[in-house]
């Protein structure tokens, strides 16, 4: 709790979040969705981890660690549904990026844009980092990370989120 | 109990992983005995696939009324240039039909098999895994349409992948640039083989050219045919940049053929079948039209018809076998040796030993036949049908041989001379 008082600088912060059921579900399967679709049209889109950013999102927003981990695991298992990997890939990074987030998310300021940013950037990283743990080392893929592309990556997915999670506050509704 | 609830999200924490470990586990081992598909991916794919699919089809209905009839700006000028193409594409066709026939006549006699691609189904492009990890395509077309596993997928311009996964209205591709996927592939000029294969980038990349061979940027790579599931010589791309690896090997970067990132519709091979190129139309395929090539600095002359030379109806099927070596022996009056050998010792010896033992220059001199000659290149070929040597030695130079109908190869099914033919080609003639 001292920790919570030393970091956080206004009332608005230390409260906690739900979303109505169809946001809760329809959001993810609208965004990866659509993550899906738009690349056929617009390649770079391709870059774009709506999955991830969403978790983030519902792991600050709801301040819970059980709900973080479990609609980390959600996501990250309906992304796997899309991809020809084994199901589990994207279901454990994004379940630790959800319990990461969610534990974050009451210690630290995460309604400003920059610290929204910071957030997103980390747990980019994290989120590849497990990626490529569970390609290389559990599935024995010779996977190659090109750093210069993550970053550049990481930076794009970071001020998507400062947008999508200004746009996102409107479905919050408080506890 | 009061454990559990002091530490419940760390334990739910560790519950969730474990069990989507495990399950990694099972489908890993899983994969190589080619499961069912999983009713999580069935559902996602099939939830979302109707809903791409109108999307796609609205978006190209607008499109098309925009380009159809809105924006026609350039198109007079548009085809102005079409129309200079074409013509240049004209002339470039007809070359190349020459070429391409040429290429047919020598795989006939060399005996060769090619998968040629019988069927293919068109499909439009609805989505992608949306993960710069996976490189995969959902098709508009499944099982309902002939779709299976493993089957390629083109476009006109390269290859795009192969059908990883069919579900009933939609197909999943797995393209080229995947880490996971795997081509074999030739290089057109130094003919060096290696296997192409994706990055996590999505670039393409040329692996096991070992690293003393010479691969120059810009050289065209083409499908070996040796993976059994793209057939030989469909485009795959360029070498764009060659340096050396941290190994032993070459460090080739490739740019597809195809623009892999910008696809709409692609085509699906369905089925492919091996055959021997059909050269029916193509005239009969002689040695000497294979030496004439070879030599292009000897002048043509043209034939003058000879009362005796005029193949007649019952030398025809002689004159298809076009046996190098009892042409050659026929200039030489000695048909009747050289056939009678044939028909005993078999085509293939008669004619190796033909090629190889009489100089080829000899079938590029112009010769009047003599009596004795005609006389025994036709009992030859009422023998054993290996060669008349009478049209040989008429028209020795003739790079584009017109013959009667009924010259075709095939027609010499009965004639053991036929099957000499393809194997006095089989690495006998000269190169």
């Amino acid at each position: 709790m001292r920790a919570m008082n030393l970091s956080y600088t206004s009332r608005e912060q230390v409260e906690v979040y739900r979303f109505s059921w169809v946001v809760s579900i329809g959001l993810p399967v609208l965004l990866v969705g659509m993550q899906a679709f738009i690349p056929v049209r617009l390649p770079f889109f391709r870059v774009f981890d709506f999955g991830l950013l969403l978790t983030i999102f519902f792991a600050v927003s709801r301040r819970s660690q059980l709900s973080g981990t479990l609609t980390g695991a959600a996501i990250g298992l309906l992304q796997d549904g899309f991809t020809h990997t084994p199901f589990g890939v994207f279901g454990i990074a994004k379940t630790l990026v959800g319990y990461g987030a969610s534990s974050i998310g009451i210690r630290i300021d995460v309604e400003n844009p920059g610290s929204r940013f910071l957030l997103a950037f980390f747990f980019y990283g994290i989120h590849q980092a497990v990626f490529v743990a569970i390609e290389r080392e559990l599935l024995g893929q010779s996977i190659h990370i090109n750093l210069g592309h993550e970053a550049g990556a990481a930076v794009v997915n970071s001020v998507m989120a400062v947008f999508l999670f200004a746009f996102l506050n409107r479905f919050k509704i408080r506890d | 109990m009061n454990l559990f609830s002091r530490h419940k999200n760390t334990v739910v924490l560790a519950t969730v992983l474990l069990a989507q470990l495990l399950g990694l586990a099972v489908q890993v081992k899983r994969q190589t005995a080619e499961g069912p598909v999983r009713l999580i991916r069935y559902v996602a794919v099939s939830g979302l696939a109707p809903f791409e699919r109108m999307l796609i089809y609205s978006g190209k209905t607008v499109r098309g009324v925009w380009a159809n009839y809105l924006d026609l700006r350039s198109v007079r000028r548009e085809n102005l240039r079409l129309k200079a193409e074409s013509e240049r594409m004209r002339l470039d066709r007809a070359r190349e039909q020459e070429d391409a026939r040429q290429a047919r006549r020598i795989q006939a006699l060399l005996g060769f098999k090619e998968q040629w691609i019988d069927t293919t189904v068109a499909a439009q492009v609805i989505g992608t895994s949306g993960s710069e990890s996976s490189r995969l395509l959902y098709l508009d077309k499944g099982t309902k349409d002939g779709i299976k596993a493993d089957m390629p997928v083109i476009t006109p311009d390269g290859v795009v992948g192969k059908v990883l996964t069919v579900y009933g209205d939609t197909a999943q591709v797995l393209m080229i640039n995947d880490p996971t996927s795997g081509v074999g592939a030739t290089l057109v000029n130094s003919r060096l083989q290696g296997i192409v294969k994706g990055s996590s980038t999505g670039e393409v990349q040329l692996n096991y050219i070992m690293g003393d061979e010479a691969v120059q940027p810009g050289e065209a790579l083409v499908t070996s045919g040796g993976d059994r599931v793209f057939p030989r010589g469909l485009p795959l791309g360029t070498v764009a940049k060659v340096s050396m690896g941290r190994n032993l090997f070459l460090e080739i970067k490739v740019q597809p053929a195809t623009d892999l990132d910008r696809l709409e519709e692609v085509l699906v091979i369905t089925e492919q079948k091996a055959r021997t190129p059909d050269t029916a139309g193509l005239g009969p395929i002689r040695a000497s039209d294979i030496l004439a090539q070879h030599l292009p600095g000897v002048p043509q002359t043209p034939a003058t018809p000879q009362p005796g030379a005029t193949p007649q109806p019952g030398t025809t099927g002689a004159t298809n076998g076009h046996s190098a070596g009892a042409a050659t022996v026929a200039a030489q009056g000695t048909a009747q040796s050289a056939v009678q050998s044939a028909v005993q010792s078999g085509n293939q010896g008669a004619a190796q030993g033909s090629l190889t033992n009489k100089p080829q220059t000899q079938i590029l001199k112009p010769q009047t036949p003599k009596p004795a000659g005609t006389q025994s290149g036709n009992q030859g070929a009422k023998q054993g049908g290996t060669q008349s040597g009478n049209q040989a030695i008429q028209k020795p130079l003739a790079a584009k041989p017109v013959a009667p109908k009924a010259a075709s190869p095939r027609a010499g099914g009965a004639n053991p001379a036929s099957a000499a033919s393809p194997a006095a080609g089989e690495g006998k003639h000269p190169q």
